[in-house]
């Protein structure tokens, strides 16, 4: 049936405020993909002003200090308002009550009130930005946070406030897989995405309130001087870094294990075949869960921490690589012997094994403790995290994005424009972030507002290439939103997918189901769910 | 300048950095093994198996208890391996040789000084003898900073109140850069500072001579020197342009207004006090950041930097 | 949709009130665990100092009152005591009883905070404060503003969620009072009783720690 239902989740009920007070999840996630939409182009802008600033060794837009700024929110705007709520609360939230069969989240009025902690947070950091900004680098070292002037308390209560909206959303996610699967969902009939987003709640709710702690110390040093990070004081700034990287690093796979939950709906789905390894990629998101609380002193290698310790992070590092390892083969499994079609989302999935594996094998020069010493706070550790982070993460988001969005909107997007456009960011992305490599290894350190003339080379290519990738993002949103009023009508299951979102119409009603679905087969059983290969185009 | 080293690497310049790069090219390997591997697989996958019909697909096995304990227990031997081997280079990196000279560093907002043996120091100069191992003694007078020496391979972070300590051995006269490896500020991308190695000779040539200007250069040229050597320039300018602090153009024997009120001539007297005590006169319109050139100017350099500066007091014409 | 006729207290998406239920306890615990955690990087820095200073600890803690912690802690474990038999009388469905149990429960709470006040202005009097304002003088070791610092941190923190907790215990009393719960359904009041064992917990573990050194 390629028709819009007439009534559905978007059109009713109408009014601002049955948006705003809305209790449905699927609205809260649109609402949602609209914030972190605005703060990825903030951050974004930001990222173009940095690489226009490195076009040259001398000042080419702004001084010095602008150039910390503007480094520090790019940071700051990118991981708290962008990539860590990012996949779960805006494909999440839409998705996993349809994956689930079910009718919203466990707890629809705090899920509304996540999102309103999300905005006031948002607002909190921006007010920041225009009365004094922060030029301590999102990672707000001490003592140089503590003494340095600007709006560092506004924004580290903003990122406090924020979050509460990332812990109370993992605890709704927790709670709405364990308690509301529809009848015949068993464990390991789950989409992997749940898997992925369910092990990312478990990090959620464990690491994000020593951030919250960690953050109240580093305020209350500056606005009553506790001296706990204070050397003049008996304190230890080194360790404001262990408190800090306590919750960053697990941060980080908040940040990767939705992406990679996406990497296997798309997978099967564009291989119609099933996926290969099913238990191997669900136990790994939680082996990755488990081991990323063990690893933070990676980042503190040559911080003044004993050898000893050092060498403890580094090999529960390497540990840390392996299931991610293991996802990555099973996902090129899984396309052995498939029936593979390219659109949009596949090509977005074959971008981030493309990236995602460069990502994490540049991780293996940072574990290893030699050579961490020359590479680390240079331009290597800038691209490794960009790598994995947008090569990683933003590529399985776009993917998802592409996949979902005749779910959401009921309409399909022009396919022509979105392979130019995802060409365009793919090429962008490495010419951009691999001349970075070069950068590292070459010996530039990172935050660096100028630099010796033997580097200009590679700064201007990195930055032509923030170009290219910014031309193919400006195209996405044109089409996207275009897609929304223009797009072909998409019907129920456009790719021939085997789960439950696509059992019920584009877009769904308010309600998700007409009739609680029962599952009676594993989600990429294409088969049993008698769901033949589109082959359209 | 970067004519030397690897595609990748700086020169490898200290007796460690062999090792590191070793290490660095064989993790390099063994990733572009697996790159093309994964991607290879890919890439024939999508070539292979493009779909063509609605046809139903070949194969549906969906697991194999053997691939997976291959796929993981073959990296886990060879992280395991790079694990050690990383971490005995990095053992050799923290294990200081027993007849080390001592140099001890300064860092600070945003310059590097060192204090050698026998009581000389310099300002963003590291003068060591070649082939012989150095051990640094680091702490910083305010932030975080962090001692990297690329050629080297050598990086450690500078903290405040407390010492880090590493070592090198050059065993090779050169020049090589020093910069500041973590984030501390305006100036964090102007912390930089050469590092000269020597032969035994010269070292302890210079070590005696402590400093003081060449046979046959004027006290003006020398302060000129001075001025970029001990970095003044970081922060000062000598034309007109206004900077982290005054300028230096048209300054001696011109009106110097105070913050909080007050004024002076800037004359031979101001000046002096002004590099040994900064905090004793703020310029109005200036930050108190300047740090004090105490223990790091001898009579000597003061007096030739303020002949410099004198002859840059009356370039105007008016 | 499922059933045409059920209680106005099952939300819409919940299948049935067990379901709901269990839904509402398994949220809470999660959130308990997040308190935690908070308060565990907290002992943390407490462990890490003491360690670092365990003479200056052990000096400092000198100069709290053991009296008033004690009382204190008496006044905490009494709370949840109250707590737990409100929940019990609403069991039962003693209105009543539940209300005269959560008033108990608030007043014994502002009690708490009452001598928590006492202790405080004692200590700015005497200028025992965190950090840099610390201007005391009697107590031997390097840093004593530390062991303050902490003091004020773990206490002032815990005294918010103490607030939090009354300020949730009255919205419980405004809805018993409504008639909104029933011997078939009291869920926000076991989750507010949740919630106050932990805070009662976390001051178990503070009250040793602080006071009780050596």
């Amino acid at each position: 049936m390629n028709t819009i239902p007439e009534r559905n989740f978007l059109n009713h009920p109408t009014g601002l405020k049955s948006w705003l007070l809305t209790l449905d999840h699927k609205r809260i996630g649109v609402m949602y993909l609209v914030g972190i939409s605005v703060a990825f182009l903030l951050g974004g802008i930001f990222a173009v002003l940095i690489r226009l600033e490195l076009l040259n060794p001398a000042r080419d837009i702004m001084g010095a200090q602008t150039y910390n700024q503007i480094f520090t929110l790019h940071g700051a705007i990118m991981i708290f308002l962008f990539i860590i709520p990012g996949i779960p609360v805006a494909l999440g939230n839409i998705v996993l009550p349809l994956l689930l069969g079910a009718k919203d989240v466990a707890f629809p009025r705090l899920n509304l009130a996540s999102w309103y902690i999300y905005v006031v947070g948002a607002i909190m950091a921006i007010v920041a930005i225009f009365t004094g900004s922060v030029d301590t680098g999102w990672t707000f070292y001490t003592p140089y946070s503590t003494g340095t002037g600007g709006s560092v308390v506004l924004m580290t209560l903003a990122v406090f406030v924020l979050g509460f909206s990332s812990i109370f959303t993992g605890l709704n996610f927790v709670v709405t897989i364990h308690k509301l699967r529809a009848p015949g969902l068993t464990w390991f009939r789950l989409p992997l995405f749940v898997w992925g987003i369910y092990a990312t709640a478990i990090i959620q709710i464990l690491a994000t309130p020593i951030l919250g702690i960690t953050l109240v110390l580093l305020i209350l040093e500056r606005v009553v001087g506790i001296g706990i990070f204070d050397p003049a004081m008996g304190g230890d700034p080194v360790l404001f870094q262990h408190f800090f990287w306590f919750y960053s690093h697990p941060a980080v796979y908040i940040m990767i294990l939705p992406g990679m939950g996406i990497i296997s709906e798309l997978i099967p789905v564009f291989s119609h075949k099933r996926i290969f390894g099913y238990r191997a990629i669900a136990y790994s998101s939680f082996g990755i869960a488990f081991i990323s609380f063990l690893v933070w002193g990676h980042h503190m290698f040559i911080s003044g921490q004993s050898p000893l310790a050092s060498m403890i992070f580094s090999f529960l590092t390497f540990m840390v690589a392996i299931p991610s390892g293991v996802k990555v083969f099973n996902w090129t499994a899984t396309m052995y012997k498939g029936s593979i079609s390219l659109e949009t989302p596949m090509l977005y999935a074959l971008s981030f094994l493309f990236l995602f594996t460069i990502g994490g094998l540049t991780g293996l020069f940072l574990g290893t403790l030699a050579t961490d010493v020359h590479l680390t706070d240079t331009y290597f550790v800038v691209a490794h995290f960009h790598y994995v982070m947008m090569g990683g993460t933003v590529m399985a988001f776009l993917g998802g994005l592409h996949y979902w969005w005749p779910k959401i909107w009921g309409r399909m997007y022009n396919e022509f424009w979105a392979k130019i456009s995802t060409a365009l960011v793919f090429i962008g992305f490495n010419v951009t972030f691999l001349t970075q490599f070069v950068l590292g290894t070459k010996g530039m350190p990172r935050r660096y507002y100028s630099y010796l003339d033997q580097f200009q080379p590679l700064h201007f290519y990195s930055t032509v290439g923030s170009w290219i990738l910014a031309l193919g993002f400006v195209i996405m949103a044109i089409y996207l939103i275009r897609s929304i009023f223009n797009g072909k009508p998409a019907g129920d299951n456009p790719w021939g997918a085997a789960t439950l979102e696509w059992t019920t119409t584009s877009p769904p009603p308010t309600e998700n189901f007409a009739e609680t679905p029962v599952v009676t087969h594993g989600p990429y059983d294409f088969e049993a769910a008698g769901v033949k290969p589109t082959f359209s185009r | 300048m970067d004519t030397t080293g690897t595609l990748l690497m700086p020169p490898a310049s200290s007796t460690i950095a062999g090792d590191v790069d070793a290490l660095f090219y064989l993790i390099l390997y063994i990733s572009i093994f697996f790159f093309v591997l994964v991607v290879g697989a890919a890439l024939i996958f999508t070539l292979k198996y493009r779909r063509k019909g609605e046809a139903a697909v070949e194969s549906q096995v969906d697991h194999s208890l053997k691939l997976e304990i291959v796929w993981t227990v073959v990296p886990v031997i060879i992280v395991v391996i790079l694990f050690v081997l990383g971490f005995t280079v990095f053992m050799k990196m923290n294990i200081v040789p027993k007849d080390a000279i001592e140099i001890k560093v300064t860092a600070q907002r945003w310059l590097w000084t060192f204090d050698y043996p026998g009581g000389s120091n310099s300002v963003n100069e590291l003068v060591v003898p070649a082939g012989k191992p150095i051990k640094l003694l680091m702490s910083s007078t305010d932030v975080i900073h962090s001692f990297f020496v690329p050629d080297f391979r050598v990086k450690m972070d500078v903290l405040p109140n407390r010492y880090s300590t590493a070592w090198f051995t050059a065993p090779d006269p050169g020049e090589h850069n020093l910069m500041c490896a973590e984030y501390c500020g305006k100036g964090h991308s102007e912390m930089l500072a050469r590092v000269k190695v020597v032969s035994d000779r010269e070292y302890t040539e210079w070590l005696q001579k402590g400093s003081g200007p060449p046979e046959g250069m004027s006290l003006e040229k020398y302060g000129e020197g001075l001025f970029t050597s001990r970095r003044c320039v970081t922060c000062h300018s000598v034309d007109g342009s206004v900077n982290v602090g005054p300028s230096f153009l048209e300054l001696f024997g011109h009106q110097v207004y105070f913050k909080g009120g007050g004024q002076t001539v800037a004359d031979e007297n101001y000046i002096r006090e002004s590099m040994l005590d900064p905090e004793a006169k703020i310029v109005d319109g200036f930050d108190p950041v300047m740090p004090t050139y105490q223990g790091i100017l001898n009579d000597r350099e003061i007096d030739a930097l303020i002949v410099y500066i004198k002859s840059l007091g009356n370039q105007r014409e008016h | 949709m499922n059933s045409d006729s059920h209680p106005a207290y099952l939300a819409h998406h919940f299948t049935d009130i067990v379901q709901q239920r269990d839904s509402a306890k398994l949220g809470m615990w999660i959130f308990i665990m997040t308190e935690i955690l908070l308060f565990g990087g907290l002992f943390t820095a407490y462990t890490v100092y003491r360690v670092l200073n365990p003479d200056m600890f052990y000096n400092a803690h000198k100069h709290l009152d053991i009296t008033l912690g004690t009382i204190n802690t008496i006044v905490l474990i009494t709370s949840s005591v109250t707590m737990a038999l409100a929940i019990r009388s609403m069991q039962f469905a003693r209105k009543k009883a539940t209300l005269i149990f959560l008033l108990g429960t608030l007043a014994l709470a502002a009690a708490f905070l009452v001598i928590k006040y006492f202790e405080y202005s004692h200590k700015i009097h005497l200028g025992q404060l965190p950090g840099r304002f610390y201007t005391f003088s009697g107590i031997e070791g390097t840093n004593p503003h530390i062991f303050f610092s902490i003091y004020f941190t773990m206490t002032g923190l815990h005294a918010l969620h103490i607030i939090g907790g009354m300020i949730v215990i009255s919205l419980m009393i405004f809805r018993t009072a409504r008639n909104h719960f029933s011997s078939e359904y009291y869920t926000p009041l076991e989750l507010t009783g949740l919630y106050w064992h932990l805070v009662d917990l976390i001051w178990i573990y503070l009250f040793p720690l602080l006071y009780l050194i050596g």
